[in-house]
């Protein structure tokens, strides 16, 4: 009998740790399967407007993206403060939204080609004009389908 | 040396540590949230063939200067009051009845100098080169509101349930196909009584 009373000195049983891996690996895979890779970081100021009639931008891939704002404070030395667009990872004129777009369309698959949405993220403080030059820009590679990202909220708030 | 019965078991206790490494990656490099915004179709980019004659009680013109005024139809406006009058202009169902344009669904004023039909009703937006983008979504969310809540009524009409409600649920890719069919159909048909006619010009400049 001794001999299977002898581990019993009174102190408790260690957790068993065997499952962690498991645990773990649940949350990897949800994780995994949420994350959207971030591609580009941000040169420009983007506070954006708020709206209250806003549609959800469902399917990321089908959505690119133009920054519109002053450059942030790194980058104003060698870029002023003038509002600037933001196309990938680089400041861009706007003669180059035109070829750009076209570009990330041609990285498309086929069947989603005619289905993009272009999303402009605008700083509130940005002028029309600038938005109505690339506007014009989109107009001539007939990307018509454009989404003003905006936040959720009162819309009279963009105006103090 | 001396082992027998079975190949070398692998040791697994450092797998909770790549996975552990995994985790953190993706916890970083994740972005959950999805963008939402306003959706608008710009015009393309050829002008149509024939040439449209457009009565100008049917034109709701709203101008937006470079300081933020609203001019609204010839009038200085408040961009609180935008949305009514976008909405009485919409609504007003102008065509007399007998006409082939008489809105039998229009709740408005029926005023002979505003615009005859949901259908043939414009809202022409023009803005200043200068014009803040803040005060430029104001107003179309305004424009879009005004449409949303005419939608909206005659969706609660026809079938006891919010447009924009709705919408969503069309839009949104989880629903089933079944249920999608069923809304193509009722959506499409809320907005063929108020189609959404939003005409934007050329910026001026102010000089």
């Amino acid at each position: 009998m001794s001999k299977f009373n002898k581990k019993k000195d009174g102190d408790l049983p260690a957790v068993s740790t065997a499952s962690l891996p498991d645990i773990v690996f649940m949350l990897l895979f949800f994780f995994m399967t949420v994350t959207v890779m971030k591609d580009s970081s941000l040169m420009v100021q983007n506070t954006l407007p708020n709206a209250t009639e806003i549609k959800k931008l469902e399917k990321k891939d089908r959505v690119l993206y133009i920054y519109v704002g002053k450059p942030t404070r790194e980058y104003q030395k060698v870029f002023g403060t003038e509002p600037k667009i933001q196309l990938n990872d680089k400041f861009a004129s706007v003669s180059e939204v035109g070829d750009f777009i076209l570009q990330e369309r041609a990285k498309k698959p086929q069947e989603l080609q005619n289905v993009l949405t272009t999303a402009m993220k605008v700083d509130k403080d940005a002028n029309m004009g600038l938005l109505s030059d690339i506007k014009l820009e989109l107009r001539k590679v007939n990307a018509l389908k454009i989404n003003y990202t905006t936040y959720e909220g009162d819309a009279f708030r963009n105006l103090q | 040396m001396g082992r027998r019965g079975g190949p070398a078991e692998v040791n697994a206790g450092s797998m909770a540590d790549i996975a552990f490494l995994l985790l953190i990656f993706f916890l970083v490099t994740t972005t959950i949230e999805t963008d939402a915004g306003l959706d608008r179709m710009l015009p393309p980019i050829e002008p149509p063939d024939e040439n449209v004659i457009i009565k100008q009680k049917n034109i709701f013109t709203v101008n937006i200067n470079k300081n933020g005024q609203l001019l609204v139809e010839e009038e200085l406006t408040n961009l609180k009051d935008l949305r009514a009058k976008a909405m009485a202009f919409l609504d007003n169902g102008g065509a007399p009845s007998g006409d082939p344009l008489y809105c039998n669904y229009c709740k408005g004023k029926r005023d002979a100098n505003s615009s005859d039909n949901p259908d043939k009703a414009i809202i022409s937006l023009k803005n200043d080169r200068e014009t803040k983008y803040a005060t430029y979504i104001t107003v179309q969310n305004e424009l879009v509101g005004a449409y949303n809540d005419l939608r909206n009524r005659e969706s609660q009409r026809l079938y006891k349930r919010d447009f924009t409600d709705m919408e969503a649920e069309y839009l949104n890719p989880e629903t089933p196909e079944s249920v999608r069919d069923e809304l193509k159909e009722k959506v499409q048909n809320v907005q063929k009584l108020f189609p959404q006619k939003l005409s934007e010009a050329e910026t001026s400049s102010s000089n």
